[in-house]
């Protein structure tokens, strides 16, 4: 039936929406990459957002059984121009339009995504309501993403270990995406997962070779009370940070982060690391990036950076063994140039010194 | 790291004159990489022999030279030149081919010439198949096993080793013939014996058949910093076993999972990087739709067609950034100028979807082989971009050109349903129409999926065009409100189809579609989704959502109409008039605005125009574009047959068109109007009437006195021309059921004589003739077909005032101001038009670089109103050159079996070159040698000539026999078969008896044997001239000018 969205700037667009919600609430966000809408919606850091597919025809290939980035749905909604009735894959289990209708995703169709990420582009990331009546809606019922506490929402409840190689490495856990966690295995490691808020003791006595902060949905800053855990961890063990978990690490260290006007949300954003000269092309999905310049005196130094709007996109530690990302060496969805930096990491595993391993 | 110091002067390597599968889009790569080595204030010295491009322009090479791509003018070139470094991966596979030679030669080594980009190991890895199967051994990727073959045993003992199906891939036979897949040991028995008979050099690839895999492109580009990129991947419909080049293409993939994609773009980046490519580089891949099996089935180490299209689809440039990266920059130091603040190492976003079309001759070579295979037949493509694939997909079909009916071909709605399937089992050219008509009789998407191997996914768009199809046949017109009307209209269907459904006029639909407020949208191809504000002025239309804004500069605008894809009779020439018309345009002051839908041209660069529409060139995409833009008005003499065919839809609905008009056309073009014409200007014309039926036809043709010359009316190409030397022949040719024969038709008096052509400039009142070539063969040989000569070499003054004289007349004559051209036949003394062409024609391009003038800028400011005067053009024509230019034509034979290599009133040739001297014998000698690969055995050894000469010939053939006597050839003329086959083949002379075809086998096997076939005494002449010219010079065309302006000064 007839659908609209409501941009929180007061812009109607309209389309069909083919689950049967009133309203739904949630922060919009466009993504850039053309496949991968099956990973898209299953990505725990997609929590709390709704997501404008710029390329026009999703759905193509349906959904499969294997190319979920997590046990079930995250995103708020989808809004695409054209959605495909079926799957044609021979993976395909089912359509994206009856996975949606099932597991009751509000998916808009019929959309004009240009016109909404042209919006975004020049207003930043707002809110935005779905619904069948767009008239005398309110926002101020519904709490802005950057206020909620999304993390608990998605992060694992009870640790729990998988893999038996010769490097253990404890995953904290902020809505991980699965790919983590096989790139790891596929490594000949073991990996334990733990809740996002578990103390330095309960990773102490798992006696971990390395820990890794996973990526996760939200503002860093509303994980303020585990800051002196992660600080503690990443002076005591090989620290990895990705997406959020760089962010939290900057954080603990005494970095800041801000806002961009809109996030980079896509497969294909380029980035240079400082030191080799090397350029990546990589998989990002974050709205919040750390500060360059209050780096100073927390000893973490940029070593990657956007080469399209020089944001900070990577950090190492001059004293201590940690190596952060803000993008997804993990890919899935997008390309996996920058994999090798998980072999980085466990290479900082194998020389438990402290002495700085890589160039 | 920034570009080597070192490089001051680069010698640039161009891809020659046009041939199926290597065509404009090396134009367009050329001229882009040639304005980026000039951006870097490096002297560009170019060798290209293809007259008609845009990068032997000066605005983009500082030296030119027209000469033969051979080793021998290259090592000319580097002696004179002495450039630093040498640019060869953007000249197709010519130019890659003389690199290679250069190499090998050890003349790179002799002249210190360092070759830019790609280095050779890597061109060799890429192109030789053996090293290109031991790398990807050694990158353990999977290749389908394959082995040359020479016998019938070793071809089955591979077969049982590897396993069915086996595809066989004949060497160097016309058209890829005698190929084809074999699932049993029988089948495989019956084609490779077909198929090493028929490879000259009896030797027959054959490989496991991955026929019916997905066939996926990607187009990757690497810099010397090792940053890999992939610009965009594509999905080809048609599965593996047909031609990327002869397949539907959509970008990016569309059935593929974002594992299947990273899969594949991971292995590209792989092999790039092991190639040491630095530049751009295509490879193809052959993807299991029911595993994550692959095979690489090619890689080019090069810009390729599939570059072009992908920057055309992506709004990314390659080829400039390939020539920038080829000297040192690298990818991420690099501007992307679309967004002018983002940079070029990033992957280009697509928020639409692109669908590329091919088009092929078979609507004109109606008995050529069109089956589709290994072996790419295609002329030309087009592209065409929207926001759902049905929409897309229409577009596309509507910039063809071709004669049908919305998404109906005439000639396939006819057939029965079994001669459909046939047609869907042998794809041919019409395959897709093919499908849809299966689909209206009812069959269903599996039944054509399981025939075809074509995945369902797309199956089901074309359904959806057809149940679109069916609703709007079931509603009428009166009762179309604003949903359904907006909704077929998303779905891609033009007013026009809407209207013949709807059994009214366009002009209604048009109107309601208006008073509904129904109106496309026009969006910006921006490389990023929307991602970053761009400023680039690349657009397409929609008719979903809402505009892009449109940077608007305040002055006036200007339309000018392009030609639309490469085929047969309209080719590059157009492309070069059209990016001449828009520069002109923009230097004097008017915001110039291109439209066209070929990928592979340069007027199609996003930086040529001030704005580009990339859409059809029909009247309702036309309109739409003025509507948007509010234009002064339309040019439409630029964009030769395609553009000037709009001239009755614009017209009709009252836009304001420069320099031409309906009525001068429909005088020029319709035959009874024309004779009238010419009588009124007191021009002398052929003898001509026009037949209404048979029995008329037959009368005047008796009357006219044959033998007569007939055609149908409003045609280009002298295409359906026929020639009968007497009644008997002409009854016959009534009588047989296979002939399509249109009335009403034209009958000429068929006047052999020396034919003439000139290119005229006119105000409308007095005119300026910029050049005249005299061919060398006669007429009754299509002028484009014909090899020819500027200045004219044996006609007398006398006869160049009645030219003159002639095309004055013409010019008062007619309602009509810029560049027209006049056919003329020297018969007995006397002179005749044959035809008038109110447009610019294939010729202008090479007048313009001879005399070192624009004649596209004096037409653009002729069209707005100038006077010869006013332009300096007093003298009634330009000086001629103290120097000889040859123009002549290039076949594709190679690529089209079951064609008649015969010169006749039918064009065939696919593209054309150009050489130059004060010596004519020595141009004539360079036009015939004019590549490494296309060297006439006649030009490099002795042998023996076999003749096949009609009686009434031999007379005049006598004298030849002696001088080919002389030059040391032994003359045959029976045992034809041994002869063709045995090593002392040359050439064979065929002159059949006039009007017939006699002698068509003979002609098609000493072509496959690789022997030159003449068909006309006149080019036998002067290959004859050329053969006496000891040595020869290389100039470049700037060293003629220089010698020209000695003589007058
Ligand atoms: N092993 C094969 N089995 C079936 N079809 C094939 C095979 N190899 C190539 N083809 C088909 O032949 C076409 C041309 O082959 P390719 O190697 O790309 O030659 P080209 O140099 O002419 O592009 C391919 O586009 C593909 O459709
Ligand atoms: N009456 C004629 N006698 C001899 N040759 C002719 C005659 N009419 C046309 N031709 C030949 O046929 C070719 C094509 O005819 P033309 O009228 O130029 O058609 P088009 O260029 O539209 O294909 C000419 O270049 C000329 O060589
Ligand atoms: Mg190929
Ligand atoms: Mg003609």
């Amino acid at each position: 039936m007839k659908g609209y969205v409501v941009l929180e700037n007061g812009e109607v667009f309209e389309g069909t929406l083919h689950t049967d919600h009133k309203e739904v609430h949630g922060e919009i966000v466009f993504f850039t990459g053309m496949s991968g809408y099956q990973e898209v919606l299953s990505d725990p850091s997609f929590k709390g957002q709704m997501v404008v597919f710029t390329y026009p025809l999703i759905g193509n290939y349906g959904i499969n059984e294997v190319d979920f980035e997590s046990m079930n749905p995250q995103v708020n909604a989808l809004l695409v121009s054209e959605v495909s009735n079926e799957g044609f894959h021979y993976e395909a289990r089912s359509s994206l339009l009856t996975y949606c209708e099932k597991h009751s995703i509000p998916l808009l169709s019929g959309v004009d995504t240009r016109a909404i990420v042209k919006r975004i582009r020049e207003q930043g990331d707002m809110r935005a309501i779905i619904t069948t009546d767009p008239t005398n809606l309110s926002f101020d019922q519904y709490t802005p993403l950057g206020q909620q506490e999304v993390v608990p929402m998605v992060s694992s409840a009870k640790i729990e270990t998988y893999g038996n190689g010769d490097h253990h490495i404890v995953m904290v856990d902020f809505g991980y995406k699965r790919s983590i966690l096989d790139v790891l295995l596929k490594q000949g490691c073991k990996v334990t997962i733990v809740p996002y808020h578990s103390s330095f003791q309960v990773i102490e006595s798992l006696q971990p070779d390395g820990v890794l902060y996973t990526n996760g949905p939200g503002n860093p800053k509303q994980l303020q009370g585990i800051l002196p855990t992660i600080k503690e961890v990443a002076k005591a063990y090989p620290t990895m940070g990705i997406c959020l978990g760089h962010q939290l690490l900057a954080l603990a260290f005494g970095a800041d982060t801000e806002k961009l006007t809109f996030g980079h949300r896509g497969a294909n954003q380029p980035v240079i690391d400082l030191a080799t000269n090397k350029v990546y092309i990589t998989s990002q999905n974050h709205s919040y990036v750390v500060k360059e310049n209050s780096l100073e005196g927390t000893d973490f130094e940029a070593k990657f950076i956007n080469i399209n709007d020089r944001s900070v996109e990577g950090l190492i530690h001059k004293k201590y063994p940690v190596l952060t990302v803000q993008f997804h060496p993990e890919a899935h969805p997008g390309p996996s140039d920058s994999e090798q930096l998980f072999y980085t990491f466990i290479e900082m595993l194998r020389n438990k010194g402290r002495e700085k391993v890589y160039a | 790291m920034p570009k080597q110091k070192t490089l001051k002067k680069v010698l640039v390597i161009g891809s020659g004159p046009i041939v199926i599968g290597q065509a404009a889009e090396f134009d367009y790569a050329g001229t882009q990489a040639c304005l980026a080595l000039k951006e870097e204030g490096i002297e560009v010295v170019l060798i290209n022999n293809n007259p008609a491009t845009v990068m032997t322009d000066e605005s983009c090479a500082d030296r030119v030279y027209f000469e033969p791509l051979t080793v021998e003018s290259v090592e000319a070139i580097l002696q004179k030149e002495q450039p630093d470094g040498i640019l060869a991966t953007l000249g197709g596979q010519t130019g890659l081919n003389l690199a290679l030679d250069l190499h090998d030669k050890g003349i790179l080594k002799r002249y210190n010439a360092e070759l830019l980009g790609t280095p050779i190991e890597s061109i060799k890895k890429g192109e030789d198949r053996e090293e290109f199967r031991a790398l990807m051994k050694e990158l353990n990727e999977p290749v389908p096993e394959s082995e040359i073959v020479t016998t019938s045993e070793t071809a089955i003992q591979f077969a049982n080793e590897v396993g069915y199906p086996i595809i066989v891939r004949p060497a160097y036979t016309l058209g890829g013939a005698g190929g084809g897949i074999a699932s049993s040991e029988a089948e495989l028995k019956q084609i490779i014996k077909g198929g090493l008979s028929l490879s000259p050099i009896s030797q027959c690839l054959v490989e496991k058949s991955i026929a019916g895999f997905k066939e996926i492109e990607y187009e990757v580009m690497r810099d010397s910093n090792d940053t890999c990129i992939t610009i965009c991947n594509m999905e080809n419909i048609d599965p593996v076993g047909i031609h990327t080049g002869d397949s539907i293409v959509v970008a990016p993939s569309q059935t593929l999972t974002d594992v299947e994609y990273q899969m594949l773009r991971t292995c590209s980046v792989k092999i790039i990087r092991a190639l040491g490519i630095v530049g751009g580089c295509n490879i193809q891949f052959a993807l299991d739709p029911h595993s994550k099996q692959y095979y690489l089935i090619e890689v080019n180490p090069r810009v390729s067609r599939s570059s072009a299209l992908a920057s055309k689809a992506t709004g990314y440039p390659i080829a400039q950034m390939a020539a920038k990266v080829s000297i040192g920059y690298d990818l991420h130091e690099l501007i992307n100028p679309v967004t002018g603040h983002t940079y070029a190492s990033f992957e280009p976003a697509l928020d639409y979807v692109v669908v590329k079309f091919p088009r092929w001759p078979f609507d004109k070579f109606v008995h050529a082989e069109r089956k589709l295979g290994t072996q790419m037949k295609a002329t030309g493509e087009v592209m065409a971009i929207e926001r759902n694939l049905e929409a897309g997909i229409q577009k596309a079909v509507r910039s063809l050109e071709l004669k049908t009916n919305g998404l109906d071909l005439p000639s396939v709605t006819k057939k029965s349903d079994n001669e459909l399937w046939h047609l869907v089992k042998n794809a041919d050219d019409r395959r897709f129409f093919v499908l849809l008509e299966l689909m209206r009789r009812g069959f269903s998407r599996q039944d054509l999926h399981k025939e075809t191997g074509i995945t369902e996914f797309f199956l089901q768009s074309f359904e959806r065009l057809i149940s679109f199809e069916n609703q709007i046949k079931a509603s009428n017109f009166d009762d179309i409100e604003n949903e359904s009307l907006l909704t077929y209209k998303k779905a891609g269907f033009a007013d026009e189809w809407l209207a013949t459904v709807w059994g009214v006029t366009t002009k209604d639909v048009r109107k309601k579609r208006i008073e509904l407020n129904i109106k496309p949208s026009f969006k910006m191809v921006d490389t990023c989704a929307g991602e970053f504000t761009a400023s680039t002025a690349y657009f397409y239309s929609s008719w979903s959502g809402e505009h892009d804004i449109i940077p608007q500069s305040g002055k006036k605008k200007i339309l000018l109409l392009g030609s639309g894809p490469i085929r047969i009779g309209q080719g590059i020439e157009f492309d070069y008039c059209s990016v001449q018309g828009i520069q002109s345009l923009h230097r004097l002051g008017y915001e110039a605005i291109m439209m066209n839908n070929n990928p592979e041209t340069v007027s199609t660069d996003y930086a040529t125009a001030d704005r580009l529409y990339f859409e059809p060139l029909t009247v309702e995409d036309v309109l739409n574009v003025i509507d948007l833009e509010q234009v002064e008005g339309v040019i439409v003499q630029l964009g030769g047959q395609t553009a000037i065919s709009l001239v009755e839809g614009l017209e009709e609905a009252g836009v304001k068109l420069y320099g031409t008009n309906l009525d001068t056309i429909d005088q020029l073009e319709d035959r009874g109007r024309f004779y009238s014409f010419m009588n009124q200007v007191d021009v002398p014309h052929i003898p001509g009437v026009i037949a209404i039926d048979e029995k008329d036809a037959l009368v005047n043709a008796s009357n006219i006195g044959y033998p007569v010359l007939i055609r149908p009316s409003y045609v280009i190409g002298g295409q359906g021309m026929m020639l009968f030397q007497s009644e008997k022949e002409f009854v016959s040719y009534l009588e047989d059921k296979e002939n399509v024969v249109s009335f009403p038709l034209l009958i000429d008096a068929y006047y052999p004589g020396i034919e003439l052509e000139v290119d005229a400039l006119t105000d409308g009142e007095s005119v300026c003739i910029a050049g005249m070539f005299e061919h060398v063969e006669r007429a009754g040989v299509h002028s484009g077909d014909s090899v020819a000569v500027t200045p004219p070499y044996t006609i007398t003054d006398r006869v160049k005032e009645l030219v003159l004289s002639y095309t004055e007349k013409i010019a008062k004559g007619m309602d009509f101001k810029g560049i027209f051209n006049i056919q003329f036949v020297l018969f007995k003394e006397q002179l005749y038009v044959i035809e008038i062409n109110p447009r610019a024609s294939r010729t202008v391009p090479i007048l313009s670089k001879i005399s070192n003038k624009s004649l596209i800028s004096y037409t653009i400011q002729l069209l707005l109103g100038e006077s010869l005067h006013s332009l300096g053009l007093t003298t009634k024509t330009l000086p001629e050159p103290n120097f000889y230019t040859v123009k002549a034509p290039v076949f594709s034979y190679q690529k089209l079996a079951g064609l008649d290599p015969i010169l006749e009133a039918e064009m065939k040739s696919t593209g054309e070159l150009m050489s130059m001297s004060d010596n004519l014998d020595e141009a004539f000698l360079k036009a015939f040698v004019w590549s490494e690969q296309a060297k006439p055995k006649f030009f490099t050894q002795k042998g023996s000539i076999y003749f096949d000469v009609a009686e009434e010939f031999l007379p005049e053939f006598a004298s030849y026999q002696v001088q080919l006597k002389e030059c040391g050839f032994t003359l045959v003329t029976e045992g034809f078969d041994e002869w063709v086959q045995s090593d002392e083949a040359i050439a064979l002379i065929s002159l059949p008896k006039l009007g017939t075809k006699d002698g068509t086998e003979k002609r098609q096997e000493a072509l496959r044997q690789r022997c030159s076939v003449i068909s006309e005494l006149t080019t036998l002449d002067v290959m004859l001239r050329g053969l006496a010219v000891k040595e020869v010079d290389f100039l470049a065309i700037q060293d003629w000018w220089l010698k020209e302006k000695e003589l007058i000064k």
